[in-house]
């Protein structure tokens, strides 16, 4: 017992500074690898990383913050669906899904001044409705939300194509993209002279009410309780267990269909076939890395974001290839999940 | 339109083949009771794999090269899914971006940063006398590189494995019902490390197949999600060898088809077409409903 105290109080114990400093020597360790083995100048590589995420205001304000807003969005909703025991992992149909919808009501031109008021609501329902089919089918048929969220990614990826294809294709009929949104249409820019906007201020703010309704509210303790073990929370907490799985999926679908909404809108500002370079997916990272915890998404988010803006610079300015970026996330969760297993070990055998 | 149908058939077998491979290797982890996401990093890992091997010692040891970097992506799925104990989907999806990052990352370091288009030896065709000249699916179905012959063999043996001998009963075992399997002698662990560097094993000759008898060279993007589709294809195929070769076939058709309706003129966006699999596996998968053939521990921790 006094040992179990002391290691709590420590506010700097080897437990607490692990995590952390194993991630760090993950990210070095392969960039390092990746410098070496292809040849190129390991200052200069480092130079440009730190150039490109946290080096200058520009850099931090409009790459690494820019490229954290979707990653914190879609982090928040697989987080939200993780931890209440739905394994969504069609963030990134959904994402595809709330940018359509953005677009398409930007380009009616419904709205006039007031666009955004009408485009990002209609982002958030879209990405809801594209999870429910997920959630609907969970519910009615017992099928794997793995798998039908997963069919359902590849769904949305092949309607954004045939959308900016067809439909919503500029008036010209080259490029398989829209046209430029108006100025109506684009979320204001946060600093000027910086392309930071809008939809970061909505991430963090979001962050801290999921943050807020998993502690103090009966919707975020039913959540909480399901995915802790939904048989007792059914016999023990009389919760019915389909309906909380259901609201789940639906929240989980309108975070990710905002953050595809907030990137056409503050972004982008037009709907094209690769906008999310498997933002999605990266999520998943960002959300494990945090525990789940909606204010530690914050700061996961801006680590992931800050990797791949400083990731991209290394690149253009330095020839080390960006895809390295996907080994330091794969590596992140696999060492997430073996520093849990030690923890449980040690937890069982004690 | 019977112009159009020995292409027709011939695209359907071709996209259909290295779907075919990976999700018969999807069938047996998932049968064991592991849903294993990490699919799209075997493939692209025995792409790469392939490349490398057969640059050196030509397309038939390729085969090789492909086969041990997807059983050696599979193993380290099998490490954390099995031995540790963890969560099938989360490291599923972390093995998947392990494969495309590394081989990409790889990719880059040996071949220069352009990514320029690398070509590499590849099979040639073998048609089977008599057999290639059955009008309209000779040439398709046996006027192929010998790897795709392959699965003749496999098909049988599998289905007949897995249904008839004593091997295949431990394999359902441990998928419906591990600790009852634990309690006949049977250890769940092997059987499911077994099984699942048998799925990396069949995702590697996947990848192979694409690189050196499909396409003749690497890029990133080469899996494009064949991983995932073969998920959705064991779903389709109703857990059976027979059924997923079935469903392979399916999904090739499906793509095939953008082909066909260009050259018909039947003015149907290819989006469509491409998309039509992936609904009809949610709706096979709300119609087999709550008496799903999927194993009962499917995805199951432990």
């Amino acid at each position: 017992m006094t040992t179990r105290a002391a290691t709590t109080s420590t506010l700097f114990s080897w437990k607490r500074l692990l995590p952390p400093l194993l991630v760090s020597a993950v990210v070095v360790g392969v960039i390092v690898v990746v410098i070496v083995a292809g040849h190129h100048d390991i200052i200069e590589s480092f130079s440009a990383f730190g150039r490109g995420s946290f080096g200058s205001a520009y850099a931090f304000w409009s790459a690494t913050l820019v490229r954290a807003t979707p990653l914190t969005l879609l982090g928040l909703a697989v987080a939200l669906a993780f931890r209440s025991g739905v394994m969504n992992i069609g963030a990134e149909g959904q994402f595809l899904a709330g940018a359509s919808a953005a677009t398409a009501v930007v380009l009616t031109g419904v709205g006039g001044g007031m666009v955004l008021v009408i485009a990002l609501p209609a982002a958030v329902l879209a990405g809801a409705l594209w999870a429910a089919i997920a959630g609907w089918l969970k519910r009615e048929f017992g099928v794997l939300e793995v798998i039908s969220s997963l069919m359902l990614n590849f769904v949305a990826q092949y309607l954004v194509s045939y959308l900016v294809r067809g439909p919503l294709q500029e008036p010209t009929h080259v490029y398989p993209q829209t046209e430029t949104f108006g100025p109506a249409a684009q979320l204001p820019l946060l600093i000027s002279g910086q392309r930071l906007h809008l939809g970061y201020a909505i991430a963090v703010l979001l962050a801290l009410i999921l943050w807020w309704m998993f502690r103090a509210t009966a919707v975020g303790f039913r959540l909480r309780a399901v995915g802790a073990g939904a048989a007792a929370a059914a016999s023990a907490g009389q919760v019915m267990v389909p309906r909380v799985l259901f609201t789940a999926f639906l929240l989980s679908g309108a975070i990710a269909g905002l953050a595809g909404g907030v990137e056409v809108t503050g972004v982008t500002y037009a709907l094209y076939e690769g906008i999310s370079p498997g933002f999605g997916y990266t999520a998943i990272a960002v959300a494990l890395l945090a525990r789940l915890n909606p204010l530690a998404i914050i700061g996961t988010g801006i680590f992931f974001g800050a990797l791949e803006a400083g990731a991209a610079a290394m690149q253009r300015d330095a020839g080390v290839p960006f895809q390295f970026v996907a080994v330091v996330e794969a590596l992140v969760v696999l060492g997430v999940i073996a520093l849990d297993w030690t923890r449980e070990r040690g937890a069982t055998r004690r | 339109m019977t112009d159009a149908l020995a292409p027709f058939v011939e695209a359907t077998v071709r996209t259909a083949t290295p779907l075919a491979f990976a999700a018969l290797g999807e069938l047996v982890a998932e049968r064991s009771g592991v849903i294993n996401i990490g699919l799209e990093g075997t493939i692209i890992a025995g792409a790469f794999g392939g490349l490398v091997v057969a640059g050196t010692a030509g397309a038939g040891l390729g085969f090789v090269g492909a086969v041990a970097a997807g059983m050696l992506v599979a193993a380290i799925f099998a490490f954390f899914v099995v031995t540790l104990k963890a969560d099938h989907i989360i490291t599923g999806t972390a093995i998947s971006m392990l494969g495309v990052g590394s081989t990409g990352t790889l990719y880059r370091l040996y071949y220069g940063t352009t990514g320029a288009a690398l070509e590499t030896p590849t099979l040639a065709p073998f048609p089977i006398p008599i057999l290639h000249s059955i009008p309209w699916i000779g040439g398709a179905f046996f006027a192929q590189p010998p790897v795709m012959y392959l699965l003749y063999v496999i098909v049988p043996c599998l289905a007949w494995c897995m249904t008839r001998t004593s091997v295949g009963l431990a394999l359902r075992a441990v998928g419906e019902r591990p600790e009852a399997a634990r309690a006949a002698g049977i250890s769940p662990a092997r059987v499911r490390w077994v099984a699942l560097l048998f799925c990396g094993a069949m995702g590697g000759l996947s990848g192979g197949t694409l690189v050196l008898a499909q396409v003749g060279t690497f890029n990133e993007g080469i899996s494009a999600g064949r991983g995932f589709i073969a998920i959705a294809i064991v779903v389709l195929g109703r857990w059976s060898a027979v059924g997923v070769t079935g469903a392979a076939l399916l999904f090739g058709a499906a793509s095939a088809l953008q082909y066909l309706a260009q050259a018909m003129g039947w003015g149907i966006p290819y989006q469509f077409a491409l998309a039509l699999p992936y609904v009809l596996t949610l709706a096979a998968l709300a119609g087999a409903g709550k008496r799903s053939a999927a194993p009962a521990s499917l995805g199951v921790r432990g």
